[in-house]
């Protein structure tokens, strides 16, 4: 379920940057403060446990497919919120560097996504209210299973949300909701049969690292409100900058707003607009490149035409560069 | 199986290529990863019918990929596999974008085959541009740079833990899977009455590594901090690269091939 770099408008990336930036932020202060220190390397080894162990396939009974576990949920479940938290947000990090799986601007999005609903949604509100304290091998499987559910169920709606408001397809919004959700209820009841499988041969084995992880962070401490007003907050205030800079392109809100009023603007100019306005006629003589125009009048291609045919050249150019310093570097080795 | 030892390849490959000392891998990697930044939100900032763009927009890999001295190859393996995700939802552009927006050869084209060729460019750009980024840099000196650019420290040295332990824990998943399958011949996962002890096992094990892996390095003088082995200085080289991207960047972003062509045509 990563997102991916291409999917996501600027303004979009970046509001979910600064989100999860927030919550990282969060977090490792929260650890700093109340961090026995021993965590550090378990947070590391487990964060490659989760990376490795989504390599193996388990099987569906019943089905042909197979499944992984996923792996917020359970580093939530062995460390705690926010050790968990951070641990998935270094996992997602390196799978975006070394396996392409989502990307560097997606990335925010993705540990929103995959870390956020799991260890500060699904751990604290559903996971530890069905536990309550009181472990027993039902409980485990329940909490497990219904966490790791509601958690990728809200991280599916979180794709679908982003995905629309950055307008880079067509998809209409309630298409695409109802492709993703189902979907991912079916993997999640996988996902989180797995994650109970693990869960509950861990606490018959060795009980304490997870009654631990519940215990060294009393729920007192962790205030949620708090989390999610400053994310909140984050999210508005970067991405209403970053959109209000992107306002001159016909994509991303706009896009959203021509989607569910039918006018590419709202009406009523503001200053703001008339700024750019200004701006746009200014540079007019820069042609840019949209096709748009051309779907008005059509015949008139030049633009669109010249618009690929630039982006050609400059690719072949920079190709040609790429083989002269192959080919320098070689008589000079 | 092959799923593992394909991704450490994966990793390992990328790990030693980023030791090579070409003229991208001296570049500092604090500029390295903030012109990667710039590239990447530059590239999703052109408008989805902007095919011309993104595609001019390549010149940045192209030229990177011949300067890193770094086997296409290796990149398009794993671009590739990132695709699915982007062409799975992209798909659907041409479906319900059906009008007609220009010609080619005679044939008319819609604006949703046109938006949904500019995301598989964008996805393609962007993915590559992030792994030639730790191709040419490597994990060890991003992660300093992450600190330079205050990136709170215990995530810091978390990815850095992290990434040292994958290959580790990847081998014994990898030695697991195979004893399993050695003993269960024929299937294609592993069955449902074993998911708990055989993840769980595993899982035991990594804890107690956990707590020893801590212990020495409590034991060598571990004080929360990383030492990094090599102090870059970030020379005029360096600044230059910031400088002749960036400007290459606003040059294909605002257009200027395209409108000379304009007043040629």
């Amino acid at each position: 379920m990563h997102m991916a770099d291409a999917l996501l408008s600027p303004a979009v990336g970046g509001a979910m940057w600064a989100a999860a930036s927030g919550g990282a932020a969060y977090s490792a202060n929260k650890l700093k403060t109340d961090l026995d220190d021993r965590k550090i390397p378990l947070m590391g080894v487990m964060g490659a446990f989760v990376f490795a162990s989504q390599m193996i396939n388990f099987t569906i009974p019943a089905t042909g497919s197979s499944g992984h576990i996923g792996g917020g949920m359970l580093l939530a479940i062995l460390l705690g919120g926010h050790a968990g938290f951070l641990t998935m947000a270094s996992v997602l990090l390196i799978q975006a560097l070394f396996f392409a799986d989502g990307g560097l601007l997606a990335l925010g999005a993705n540990i929103f996504n995959l870390g956020f609903f799991t260890c500060y949604v699904a751990y604290p509100l559903i996971y530890k209210k069905i536990i309550s304290n009181k472990y027993t091998r039902g409980r485990l499987i329940a909490a497990s299973v219904i966490s790791v559910v509601v958690a990728l169920q809200l991280g599916a709606f979180s794709v679908v949300l982003q995905t629309f408001f950055s307008g880079k397809t067509e998809l209409p919004f309630t298409s695409f909701l109802l492709l993703m959700q189902p979907i991912h209820l079916a993997i999640g009841l996988v996902e989180g049969l797995i994650t109970a499988a693990v869960v509950s041969f861990v606490w018959n084995a060795r009980p304490e690292i997870i009654t631990h992880a519940n215990e060294r962070k009393p729920l007192k401490n962790i205030d949620i409100r708090k989390v999610i007003v400053g994310v909140l907050i984050a999210t508005v205030v970067v991405g209403g900058f970053l959109s209000w800079f992107a306002s001159e392109n016909p994509d991303g809100l706009e896009w959203a707003i021509f989607n569910t009023t039918g006018t590419e603007e709202l009406e009523g100019s503001n200053p703001v607009n008339e700024f750019f306005a200004r701006i746009q006629e200014k540079t007019a003589f820069l042609p840019d490149y949209g096709f748009k125009e051309t779907s008005e009048g059509a015949g008139n291609s030049g633009t669109s035409f010249s618009g690929v045919t630039g982006g050609i050249i400059t690719m072949v150019l920079a190709l040609g560069v790429g083989k002269l310093i192959s080919v320098f570097k070689r008589i000079k080795s | 199986m092959s799923n593992i030892t394909g991704a450490l390849y994966k990793i390992r490959y990328l790990d030693e290529f980023s030791r090579k000392k070409t003229l991208m891998h001296r570049l500092s990697p604090t500029i390295k990863l903030i012109v990667t930044l710039i590239y990447i939100l530059l590239v999703v900032s052109f408008g989805k019918y902007q095919l011309g763009g993104v595609i001019a927009m390549s010149a940045y890999p192209l030229i990177m990929l011949s300067l890193a001295e770094m086997p296409a190859k290796e990149l398009i393996k794993r671009v590739v596999v990132a695709m699915p995700f982007v062409m799975g939802v992209g798909i659907f552009n041409p479906v319900f974008d059906r009008d007609i927006m220009t010609y080619f050869l005679g044939i008319g084209i819609s604006g949703g085959w046109i938006s949904f060729l500019t995301l598989i460019v964008k996805g393609v750009l962007t993915v590559s541009s992030a792994i030639i980024l730790v191709g040419t840099t490597g994990i060890e000196n991003i992660a300093h740079s992450m600190r330079i650019l205050k990136m709170p420290k215990i995530f810091v040295v978390l990815i850095l833990l992290t990434y040292r332990y994958i290959s580790v824990l990847m081998e014994e998943a990898a030695s697991i899977w195979t004893a399993y399958k050695l003993r269960a011949p024929g299937q294609k996962g592993i069955r449902h009455d074993v998911w708990g002890p055989l993840l769980g096992q595993l899982l035991l094990r990594t804890y107690d590594r956990g707590i020893r892996v801590y212990d020495a390095m409590i034991l060598r003088g571990f004080d929360g901090d990383f030492r990094m082995g090599t102090a870059f200085v970030t020379g005029i080289g360096s600044y230059l690269f910031l400088l002749i991207a960036l400007a290459g960047f606003l040059i294909i972003r605002l257009s200027v091939i395209t409108m000379i062509l304009d007043l040629l045509i």
